[in-house]
């Protein structure tokens, strides 16, 4: 390891880490919200954001398409909203007609866009590219303390680590408001909390999340850091703090383990290169929530009350 | 028979701690509420009474802002409602929430306590102290680690009150407290909204068991849609109000019941 | 040169894809409605991506065996395999433990596509250059389409919709009322795998033409679009399966007329386009006409509350109700009434007095329920009706 290690494997595991967190921790809320699907939504949008991002500015820089990628989301999140009022419909359908339309424009714009020279590849926007986020200037343990090395980091690991920190932040801070609007919005609005904006901030939160981390793993499996380790959190534990402390474990799990058996599982085996990091990450959760699933001890619902039922016979 | 539109005020009423004017409420093209009036009396325990689908949830969620009306003015003790909040809790419907939720019971009672706490008070042991002292009220001292999806229907209920009650306010605004909750839970429920009382306090409740009205409540407010009357109980839950509220479909032996007289 | 595209002038391989296009919107269209009234829309999002790990596994055993590796039916075998046990697993997930549906969905479609996308990168490893081909499967290629694989697709689109005839009405009761369907008698778990089952077959036979990441859009957006249009659910699926067909035939044509428009992209936004055109102009349910609605109920509201306040001696105080008071010449700008506005709000007073007697009179129930604070009495009763009533009203009765 050490000198290979470093200059190899350390920053794609440390940005790899820090992107499944920052999804898990609003994974935790969207996931008790029913809004899992709002990450699916968010990572098809990245990429008609990132296409407009840099046709407005003619440059494949991470500045403007990282622009164009969050403007996007802002976009869908409305259009979705104006939609489902407007038209009535319901919220998995409002999200599925937004996305795919954004997403086909998006697709359609690169493809025209790949007649002026400069090349998006379209997978790379699927599935990202973890394993090049290398730090050439990482000569060894040593590297760590060298100013001048430091400063040849990916800037990919400093974006991420700030928006891990914007997460924790929200999180942390906003913690009360959004447990109580969660479980019961009707008591926090009488309550005065505004559940609407703080809604809208979760979810833009989100995609603050799942824009920085489409670098690392690309669009589509952000939705899998964003559901699986809380869900599979959701099934270990009643209590919601130590839900969120699971869904930190097994994202990081997943992260680790996922880089590891991608960089090194072909050549354990005999071949030479890698395989797709993010797809391994997602396979990874995959698996953590299908254990949790068949042995995770609170995997039942114990609801006594059967809510719908009772919906309809109290409501008015 | 004589009938009156119910009477509008000109100025707000500082002693009331609810007052709705001209509130109506429509889902897409069908009035739920319509032009409704009233002002609740403080210090009494009022029931909102009416058939089912006559508005009673949806003038309550009206009222607390928790959905839109398309007109009406709320104010409490004078003042537009949302100044007034810290002095009104709210207890819900059971079925508005997912009881999966991960929350003990204790959790619960303590979301009451979160306009003191802000968002990031610390949680002492006198805030604990507190929100065991509202269960215990409730006759739920030993649940307060149960998780609540374990809990009857009738203890969900009570661990809602004890939320409200950790509030401290001075107006309590319940949505069908008694609905499908057991015989002890109701007695235990009704012993707490009267010790409120007794302390001063304002109760109204929507409440859908017309023979328990008397009973329990001092006041009533009959609403169909629009606001029938409202008014102490020996006074207007009489059977020509009642017959205006349900629509001449109540059976005679129900009223002969219900009507305190 | 588009005119051509659209009368399908442009040559034996545009119009084939054209057609087998068009096939297949009609049938997602129509499998689509059942989901959406399900409220079950994103469940195809699921088993799109699903399809990923079967088609590059079926891919690697039919190299394994010696032939070309990218034999459609093949893939396509391959593809509804694993589609099929992303299925089992959303629904394992949903049913023994506590996650609820969108969870499951979302969590098969991301790590089964993960899945798909380390057993891609295995065949890049194993076997530079092969691959290539695979990736069309995610967005999606027409361009070179063999005669054999458009007539499958069209064959595919026809099958499913031949299906769709026969299954229609358990399908239907299913989506609306699953305890009530039960009650009659229906197995369940049969009519949904009916349903999923279908929407699989379309998912596999669209991978060539539109990808898996956007066939879902053929899925949902026909019938949301087509709902605006009516009331009655065997309509709204034979109207979803013509918006998806047209969708079909117009994104496939317009991609022909030029290299760099892909077709996959083209069919979802002619697709999209219809369904904006659905929203805002559908007569019943679309925007511009609710809106009309809504702001005409919106002044009924208020000018019946305004007068009955003018009845009952009390100035209006809500500004939009004075302003719309004003605007129908029924009050002045201080809140006080017209001449008119008074004749109106004493008709107002007495229609209201009406109702309060007909509410609480058993005689007059049926009636009784059509209060609803707006409607006149006259559109009720009739008139020797109001004039028997006014005989119960007393002196102040008749103006």
């Amino acid at each position: 390891m050490g000198q290979d290690f470093v200059m190899l494997s350390l920053t794609p595991l440390l940005i790899g880490i820090a992107a499944a967190v920052a999804c898990a921790l609003p994974g935790n809320f969207l996931l008790l919200r029913r809004q899992a699907l709002i990450g699916d939504a968010i990572s098809h949008v990245v990429l008609p954001g990132i296409v407009a991002g840099f046709l407005v500015t003619g440059m494949v820089a991470t500045g403007p398409m990282m622009l164009g990628a969050a403007a996007a989301a802002l976009v869908a999140v409305i259009l979705i909203e104006v939609i489902r009022r407007l038209g009535r419909i319901e919220p998995g359908a409002a999200m599925g007609v937004v996305f795919t339309a954004m997403f086909a424009a998006g697709v359609l714009l690169l493809e025209q866009s790949a007649a002026s020279g400069v090349h998006l590849d379209v997978q790379h926007a699927l599935y990202g590219n973890l394993e090049s986020l290398i730090w050439l200037d990482g000569y060894g343990w040593g590297a760590l303390t060298d100013p001048k090395a430091l400063a040849g980091l990916p800037p990919e690991l400093g974006r991420m680590v700030a928006v891990l920190l914007c997460t924790v932040l929200f999180i942390a801070v906003l913690w009360r408001p959004l447990v109580i609007a969660t479980f019961d919005e009707g008591f926090a609005r009488a309550m005065g909390i505004p559940t609407a904006i703080l809604g809208l901030a979760l979810v833009a939160v989100a995609a603050l999340a799942a824009v920085a981390a489409f670098d690392a793993v690309g669009s589509i499996i952000v939705i899998a850091m964003f559901i699986c380790p809380p869900a599979s959190a959701r099934l270990m534990t009643d209590r919601l703090g130590r839900q969120v402390a699971w869904s930190v474990v097994f994202a990081t799990l997943s992260a680790v383990l996922g880089y590891v058996l991608a960089g090194y599982g072909p050549l354990w085996l005999g071949y030479d290169n890698a395989v797709s990091a993010a797809g391994m990450i997602a396979t990874v959760s995959g698996v953590i929530l299908g254990g949790a699933a068949l042995f995770g001890p609170r995997r039942q619902s114990v609801s006594r009350a059967d809510a719908t039922s009772l919906a309809s016979t109290l409501a008015e | 028979m004589a009938l009156e539109l119910v009477g509008r005020a000109t100025a707000p009423d500082t002693d009331s701690p609810l007052s709705i004017r001209g509130l109506t409420v429509s889902y897409g093209e069908k009035p739920a509420v319509f032009s409704v009036d009233v002002s609740f009396r403080p210090g009494q325990m009022t029931a909102i009474v009416g058939p089912n689908g006559a508005g009673k949830s949806t003038l309550l969620k009206a009222a607390l802002g928790i959905i839109r009306p398309l007109s009406g003015q709320i104010t409490s003790y004078g003042r537009p409602l949302h100044e007034g909040r810290a002095r009104i809790a709210y207890v819900p419907q059971r079925a508005s929430v997912d009881w999966d939720f991960p929350a003990r019971v204790l959790d619960v009672v303590m979301m009451g306590l979160t306009r003191e706490l802000g968002l990031l008070g610390r949680v002492r042991a006198s805030h604990r102290a507190r929100a065991t002292a509202c269960l215990d009220r409730v006759g739920m001292a030993g649940f307060a680690h149960r998780q609540i999806g374990q809990l009857s229907g009738g203890q969900q209920q009570r661990v809602f009150l004890a939320r409200a009650l950790a509030q401290e306010a001075d107006l309590y605004l319940l949505d069908e407290p008694f609905a499908g909750v057991d015989a002890a839970t109701e007695k235990a429920i009704i012993a707490v909204l009267h010790g409120l009382r007794a302390e001063g306090k304002t109760v109204i409740a929507v409440h859908h068991d017309l023979a328990t009205v008397a009973e329990y409540f001092d006041r009533v407010f009959l609403i169909n849609t629009t606001a029938i009357v409202e008014g102490p109980v020996a006074e207007v839950f009489t059977p020509e109000q009642l017959q205006i509220a349900y629509g001449g479909r109540l059976a005679l032996a129900q009223m002969g019941g219900a009507a305190a007289g | 040169m588009l005119w051509d595209a659209l009368t399908l002038q442009l040559g034996y391989n545009a119009t084939l894809v054209t057609l087998g296009a068009t096939m297949l919107g009609v049938g997602a269209g129509a499998t689509g409605t059942y989901l959406y009234l399900g409220k079950r829309a994103l469940v195809s999002d699921a088993i799109s991506h699903a399809t990923l790990p079967g088609v590059v596994l079926g891919f690697m055993v039919m190299v394994a065996l010696g032939g070309e590796g990218r034999f459609l039916p093949g893939l396509m075998l391959g593809a509804a395999l694993s589609a099929g046990l992303g299925l089992l697993a959303v629904t394992g997930l949903t049913t023994r433990t506590r996650l609820h549906e969108d969870a499951a969905i979302g969590a098969v479609l991301s790590v089964f596509f993960g899945f798909g996308v380390v057993l891609l990168t295995v065949v890049q490893v194993m076997d530079a250059g092969r691959q290539a081909g695979l990736e069309t499967f995610l967005l999606g290629a027409t361009a070179g389409m063999l005669r054999d694989e458009a007539l499958t697709i069209a064959a595919g689109g026809a099958v499913v919709l031949a299906l769709v005839r026969l299954l229609h009405r358990p399908m239907i009761l299913v989506a609306f009322d699953p305890e009530y369907a039960v009650g009659q008698g229906m197995r369940l778990a049969r009519v949904d795998l009916a349903m999923m089952g279908l929407a699989l077959a379309i998912t596999v036979t669209g991978l060539k033409v539109v990808g898996l990441v956007l066939i879902v859009a053929l899925l949902i957006i026909p019938p949301v679009a087509a709902r605006f249009w009516s009331e009655r659910a065997g309509h709204v699926v034979m109207i979803a399966g013509a918006i998806g067909g047209v969708a079909g035939y117009l994104g496939a044509a317009v991609s022909a007329t030029a290299p760099d428009l892909p077709t996959g992209p083209l069919i979802v936004l002619a697709a999209f386009a219809l369904f904006v055109l659905s929203l805002l102009m559908a007569p019943g349910r679309g925007v511009l006409a609710a809106a009309l609605r809504h702001l005409r109920f919106q002044r009924r509201v208020h000018l019946r509350q305004g007068l009955l306040a003018l009845a009952a001696g009390q100035p209006v105080y809500e500004p939009l109700t004075l302003r719309l008071m004003r605007r129908a010449g029924l009050a002045r700008a201080d809140g006080v009434a017209t001449e008119t506005g008074r004749a109106m709000a004493a008709r107002a007073r007495l229609d209201e007095r009406r109702w309060q007697i007909l509410r609480s009179d058993p005689a007059f129930e049926a009636a009784a329920a059509r209060y609803d604070g707006l409607t006149p009495l006259d559109e009720v009763l009739t008139g020797d009706q109001i004039a028997a009533l006014d005989r119960g009203l007393g002196p102040e009765g008749a103006v």
